[in-house]
């Protein structure tokens, strides 16, 4: 019953997930894996080189986000970074407080430490987000009390795209700390989905601890790195030879840091151009999903300045999200989902159920993300089939959401 | 006609429902078969000609999982001569489903009493397995099942004969019995919330949740007292 296509084509729609690593970082990083592969903490001449070249891209990354190369900590990933800033901030500065405040819609590698720190007598206050994802400046402020430590808001969010209002949560944050006379709360934000999209200013964000990761942007993976403002000190969560000033222990990857800082270069430098032509790529999907495909529902903000112009999460009533995936697969195109069926808990995506949609609308989403590799094409391709997968997929379904029972469904 | 199965390896092996070596998905080819090419499901339009006498419907969308079969049983046999269903649900259900329905009809029909022997472990079987974490997208065959020739018995008239597999039925929407509980938490459910994850239910209605609670306190108790 599949609908048939002239010719199978490879369609990724799921660069939220990862991405490819760039040619051009790849080139990058080559030299850094068998000439000059010596560990930066060595005196002799290998070992200098290696060490200059951290350095270098130490500066790079500083100048792109408007830091100081000291301000910068590599890791190995995003969910280190989270991991470093969470629990590093709550065990270091458990002593003055006890309470952190986050979203309910953050990712894993920020729920998890803070779900943990909680069984260790940490509070966490988890806010909400409205029907879009969106977390209020006003909600974030009001939380704030005087035994709060930190502050952990996403800068966009992995599922449906929402960009967070971090420079006002940022300045808010400040104001309470001046008016207060406390270095209380800590800022942190993770901002891996954003890198790619949006500019990174440290200073205009106002804040005191950023999660970067280099394989949402076309950079290898477990690279990224933590931002820390001056002063800012997490307890390290990993010991050793007290590389990265202490806070972060083992010999520095270095070709992963090289190609790391070459694909935040680039996707700085590219950022309006490319987010622009993603963007476009974005509306004239859902413009055709909504022309041949009845029942849907976006996701997340509307397309628009709000929204990361990659991303487009749609419910397809009435369908459950992994036999789509799987149907897709077949085709060649491939996407993610928040049905529980895919995911480990079997729980539907969390972010969706904050955002307040009904469980059976969760089970029956789609995540598609473009990236560099995709065109107009891509979702010409995709659509040649989908509308009738879909309908094929209804007719199996016994649910019909929004319409009378047929009569012989009646028990 | 049974086919010949091909057991898939490592399907007891890690949540995954993908192959450790990166060969493709974890289904067997029986199971890609039957869900890319579903067998007897009720097409648009078909509702008002099929004629059945009987109809199960169990699950709901919010859990994930949702089935309807109707069922055409020759009163004289008490054969299953035809069958249509629907499901929403992921890949497993589809296809476990559309599997169920060909062993039911096979060889002239199955006799109602054998049908109310199906276990899930049967379907499994007949799908060459499903990856651990999958397996509950079958035991909704099954319940569909047993709900469908139930109504059946009610439809006749033969009260008698509704079974309800020895266990108390706690919630006659969902089908929830003692025994669903019990099992839930032996795979470590403590709350009423867990429960809903493990028996893959949404709602649970508020009159049953005295009951719910007091068996849930006992199993435990019996368990892990």
């Amino acid at each position: 019953m599949m609908p048939k296509i002239k010719k199978i084509k490879e369609v990724y729609l799921d660069h939220a997930a990862t991405t490819y690593t760039d040619k051009e970082v790849v080139k990058a990083m080559l030299p850094y894996f068998t000439e000059n592969y010596g560990n930066p903490s060595s005196l002799y001449h290998k070992g200098r080189e290696a060490n200059g070249a951290l350095n270098d891209a130490r500066r790079t990354i500083a100048k792109l986000i408007n830091a100081l190369p000291e301000n910068i900590i590599f890791t190995g990933g995003g969910s280190e970074s989270d991991n470093l800033a969470v629990y590093g901030i709550a065990y270091a500065h458990g002593g003055k407080g006890k309470h952190i405040i986050t979203t309910a819609i953050e990712h894993h590698a920020v729920l998890h430490p803070l779900e943990d720190l909680q069984k260790q007598g940490f509070e966490v206050t988890y806010l909400k987000v409205d029907e879009e994802g969106f977390v209020k400046v006003e909600d974030v402020v009001k939380a704030i009390r005087p035994d709060t430590i930190l502050v952990s808001v996403m800068y966009a969010n992995n599922e449906v795209g929402t960009i967070e209002p971090i420079a006002e949560i940022g300045r808010e944050i400040l104001k309470y700390r001046q008016e207060n006379k406390t270095i209380y709360p800590y800022f942190h934000t993770d901002a891996c989905q954003a890198a790619g999209a949006v500019a990174l200013d440290v200073e205009k964000l106002h804040v005191d601890l950023m999660t970067v990761n280099g394989s949402k942007i076309y950079g290898p993976k477990g690279t990224g790195i933590l931002y820390l403002r001056r002063g800012v000190r997490p307890k390290p969560q990993i010991l050793g030879g007290g590389q990265e000033r202490r806070l972060r222990a083992g010999t520095e990857n270095v070709p992963g840091i090289i190609g790391f800082t070459k694909a935040f270069e680039l996707a700085q430098q590219n950022c309006e151009q490319e987010s622009a032509r993603l963007q476009g790529l974005t509306t004239y999907l859902w413009k055709e999903l909504q022309a041949k495909i009845p029942k849907i529902k976006l996701n997340g903000p509307e397309i628009g300045e709000k929204r990361l112009p990659n991303n487009l999460n749609v419910t397809f009533i009435d369908v459950e999200g992994e036999a789509m995936l799987l149907y897709l697969d077949e085709y060649g195109v491939m996407c993610s989902t928040g049905s529980a069926c895919t995911s480990e808990s079997l729980d539907p995506s969390h972010v969706l159920l904050a955002m307040g949609l009904p469980y059976e609308f969760s089970h029956g989403s789609l995540r598609f993300t473009f990236g560099h590799c995709n065109t107009k094409d891509d979702v010409d391709y995709m659509m040649s089939f989908l509308p009738e997968v879909i309908k094929q997929l209804r007719e199996i379904s016994p649910v019909n959401i929004g319409v009378v029972k047929h009569a012989k469904y009646k028990a | 006609m049974a086919k010949k199965v091909e057991k898939k390896e490592n399907l007891s092996q890690g949540v995954d429902i993908r192959g450790t070596k990166g060969e493709g998905w974890l289904y067997s080819d029986i199971v890609k078969d039957h869900f890319f090419n579903p067998r007897n499901f009720m097409r648009y339009g078909e509702e008002d000609e099929f004629k059945h006498n009987a109809m199960g419907r169990v699950g709901s969308p919010a859990c994930g999982d949702e089935m309807v079969l109707w069922l055409q049983v020759d009163p004289k046999e008490e054969r299953i001569k035809d069958c249509r269903w629907r499901t929403f649900g992921c890949g497993s259900a589809i296809a476990s489903t559309s599997m169920l329905s060909e062993m039911i009809v096979e060889n002239g029909g199955m006799k109602l009493d054998d049908a109310l022997k199906v276990k899930p472990q049967d379907i499994l079987n007949r799908l060459g397995g499903l990856p651990d974490r999958k397996v509950h997208c079958s035991v909704l065959g099954d319940k569909a099942l047993q709900a469908a020739i139930n109504d059946y018995f009610r439809q006749t008239g033969q009260h008698t004969r509704i079974v309800t597999a020895g266990s108390k039925i706690i919630d006659k929407e969902l089908n929830i019995t003692d025994h669903d509980i019990e099992e839930a938490v032996l795979e470590g459910a403590q709350s009423i919330e867990d429960l809903q994850k493990k028996l893959k239910i949404g709602v649970i209605h508020k009159e049953t949740i005295p009951a719910i609670e007091d068996l849930l306190r006992f199993y435990q108790e019996k368990y892990y007292g």
